[in-house]
């Protein structure tokens, strides 16, 4: 009777220890500096991120480059830390919201001199590659009713607004410089804020449309703003620094990597965003494809 | 169907990826919550406290612990490591009770024969509690599995993949098919092991088949 | 900073304790969420359960519907409520309401089933309607067990909603979410110290309840026979 007990339980003990095993010796692996040649590609928790990331990791691996994946990370306060610990070699980013995380009150606005400050903010270890054209930029939304209603068309003409109003977004941006706070100091606008999880998603589209909220923080390559006629109100003031895509690298990337990876840059548009998340939301395809698809289409020699 | 059809594989791996976060943290809440079952069944004074101090650890929120593991036990913010002890601390505080109870259920009488016989405490243990500890044991385990299953999905939200990324993936997307592909594939591998493990219970105990087979 | 420095920073923090997001407004809004998830799945729940367990058939759907519940990933059942019904308490409720109907079912049915056949039976005798028996022989009875259900549903509903935050904003999970969110552990903690105290002390309220209760279902019995 003992043996009968215990030779199934000793096995099953076994297996899912040494399961344990693999799976924790390959996220310690991980967790620490990235083993050998291969490269870490990492992405925020955000579709449109990660498939830029994606398509890093496929034009490196079309060069012969061993890669490895770590997705959907987490948010900026969470992966910069990783980062910058070197546990991540390779990571789309964006060039104003970065700045600003590494330098909170830089005054650099416009598009060149983020990119400039941003190349000198960076710790050492991290270079910044060359920025794309194509942005993804953080706005405040407005239906067209609403616009028309109330002849709201930039952030300056919200202090004309009689009703009260809320901004619905990610937690994280409640304290951010651009949030409410940020609206208040720069514009003179009061706002109240919702919390929202899903990154500009279904559920602030919908609360923006059934007026439970009257601004939503949605990213501008985002394919809802033009498929339910959104209004991204204009930044007079410069609250929003200029946001390009940016490849963050590590000393891990060699100049022939990086050379890939600026031509993917230069080959990425704005509209051309838009459109892989179209393809990423309305297609519903992974992110693997549309990388695939978008590398087809776009030869990087 | 038009993401599910694109998106196989993506499921199969997260499963796997899923699985061995759940699989070890059964495993680890067994050997841990069965010997301090037995040991609060054991020492009288203990079994209260114990079982109110486990009951207090179920009422922990998830989030919180994938961030305190870490830090407490050195583990990686987003590592499986984190995620397994995270996943053992709730299957034990579910466990020890089930462990102390099915301990208390063997017989006062049969204990005292086995001593009359010459066996040993140690063996004891191991040749008449714990199998006769068992048929409690596996319900106790059927509950940790299924609820372990349940909760691993939730690592998706500190970035640790399991099928709860199709949760949060398909939340930003706006696709509802993935997030039900992903609940019924966590509700299916719950039911899985729930049924495998009544199985193994009945493997364990053929005692009981006997009796079954006899009261016909 | 360590983890309990900063967790004890947001505990003296003024604006944790007033003004817009204060605890004691999170713990309101999670007091009401609990009670109102609680009230609507024993209103559900108990009538069913008392009823199957008074036939004293059924028993087996219960056992699977209990375990179905404990089966659903709780964030996956409120994501698609959530993509159905938009930000706001509706989604939260629904999922919550959905998951603690099981354990007050199983309560409710095992404690009734559970009353002694004898018993029932011999009030049927004497005269007693069903509905008399039900409500004079078989709730006394079995009221420790309902309670038990009650309090192990009550517990598993404050512990999982914190996760009503995810579509509204409202409840102690709104520390959780925030401070993990922007990496402000100190109120992470903090908010989920509060829902373990809370979640201590109601299940404390609940077994004080026990307490009485189980006195009151027993029949009187007399000392001298316990040693056999």
């Amino acid at each position: 009777m003992k043996l009968n007990l215990l030779t199934p339980v000793a096995i099953g003990v076994v297996l899912s220890l040494g399961l344990a095993a693999c799976a924790t010796g390959d996220s310690l692996a991980g967790g620490g500096a990235s083993e050998g040649s291969t490269i870490v590609v990492g992405s925020q928790d955000y579709y449109s991120n990660e498939i830029i990331a994606e398509i890093y990791a496929q034009a490196l691996e079309a060069e012969g480059y061993a890669i490895e994946r770590d997705f959907r990370i987490g948010q900026r306060e969470v992966y910069v830390a990783e980062i910058e610990a070197g546990s991540v070699d390779l990571f789309p980013e964006y060039t104003g919201p970065l700045l600003q995380y590494w330098e909170a009150d830089t005054p650099a606005r416009l598009e060149g001199e983020v990119y400039d400050a941003l190349v000198e903010a960076a710790p050492s270890g991290l270079t910044v590659l060359d920025q794309s054209s194509a942005s993804d930029q953080d706005a405040y939304v407005v239906t067209r009713e609403f616009s028309e209603k109330y002849g709201v068309t930039t952030l300056d003409d919200l202090a004309n607004v009689t009703v009260p109003l809320t901004v619905g977004g990610n937690s994280e941006g409640e304290n951010r410089p651009n949030g409410p706070q940020g609206l208040k100091d720069t514009y003179g606008v009061n706002v109240g804020f919702t919390p929202i999880e899903d990154g500009g998603g279904p559920l602030t589209l919908k609360a923006l449309k059934d007026g439970d909220i009257q601004l939503a923080i949605i990213y501008t390559a985002d394919p809802a703003i033009g498929s339910n006629d959104l209004i991204a109100l204009e930044d007079t003031k410069g609250l929003f620094l200029a946001s390009h895509v940016v490849p963050i690298a590590s000393d891990k990337i060699d100049d022939k990597a990086a050379e890939i990876i600026n031509a993917v840059s230069a080959a990425l548009t704005p509209e051309g965003l838009v459109a892989l998340n179209a393809q990423s939301v309305t297609d519903q395809s992974p992110a693997a494809t549309i990388a695939d698809q978008w590398l087809a289409e776009n030869p990087l020699n | 169907m038009k993401w599910l059809s694109q998106n196989v594989e993506t499921v199969l791996s997260l499963t796997i990826a899923h699985l061995g976060l759940a699989l070890p943290a059964i495993v680890l809440s067994l050997l841990i919550a069965v010997p301090i079952g037995r040991l609060a069944h054991g020492l009288r004074w203990l079994r209260n406290p114990t079982i109110a101090f486990v009951g207090v650890l179920y009422a922990i929120p998830s989030l919180p612990l994938f961030i305190l593991i870490p830090s407490i036990f050195g583990t990686g913010l987003r590592s499986s490591a984190t995620a397994i002890i995270v996943l053992t601390v709730y299957g034990v505080a579910i466990l020890v009770r089930s462990a102390a109870d099915a301990f208390a259920a063997v017989a006062d009488s049969t204990l005292t024969s086995a001593t009359a016989v010459g066996y040993s405490r140690w063996r004891i243990f191991w040749a008449v509690e714990l199998p006769l500890a068992v048929p409690v044991l596996i319900a106790g385990l059927r509950v940790v599995a299924v609820s372990t299953v349940s909760l691993v999905t939730v690592a998706s939200l500190v970035g640790i993949s399991s099928l709860g990324t199709l949760f949060t993936d398909g939340f930003q997307r706006g696709i509802i098919a993935e997030v039900v592909a992903g609940l019924v594939v966590t509700v299916a591998i719950a039911v899985a092991l729930d049924l495998l493990l009544a199985g193994l219970g009945r493997v364990l105990t053929p005692w009981t088949r006997h009796r079954r087979e006899a009261a016909v | 900073m360590s983890l309990w420095q900063e967790t004890l920073a947001w505990f003296v923090a003024s604006d944790t304790w007033s003004g817009p997001g204060s605890v004691p407004q999170r713990l309101l809004e999670h007091l009401a969420i609990t009670a109102g998830v609680l009230g609507l799945a024993a209103a559900i729940a108990l009538p069913i359960g008392i009823f199957i367990g008074h036939r004293r058939t059924g028993g087996g759907i219960v056992v699977v519907l209990a375990g179905a519940a404990r089966a659903i990933p709780t964030l996956g059942l409120l994501t698609i409520l959530g993509l159905a019904l938009g930000i706001g308490l509706g989604a939260p409720i629904i999922a919550l309401v959905i998951l603690a109907i099981p354990p007050i079912l199983a309560g409710a049915y095992s404690g009734i089933a559970a009353t002694d056949v004898v018993t029932v039976d011999a009030a049927r005798a004497v005269g007693l309607s069903e509905s008399q028996i039900v409500r004079s022989v078989e709730l006394p009875l079995a009221l420790p067990v309902i309670l038990g259900g009650v309090r192990s549903a009550t517990l598993q509903v404050v512990a999982t909603a914190t996760l009503a935050a995810y579509t509204a904003d409202a409840g102690l999970g709104r520390y959780i979410f925030t401070g993990l969110k922007s990496r402000d552990y100190g109120e992470l903690i903090g908010g989920s110290l509060i829902v373990i105290v809370l979640a201590v002390c109601l299940d404390s309220i609940f077994g004080l309840i026990a307490r009485r209760t189980t006195r009151s279902s027993l029949p009187k019995k007399s000392h001298t026979k316990r040693n056999q």
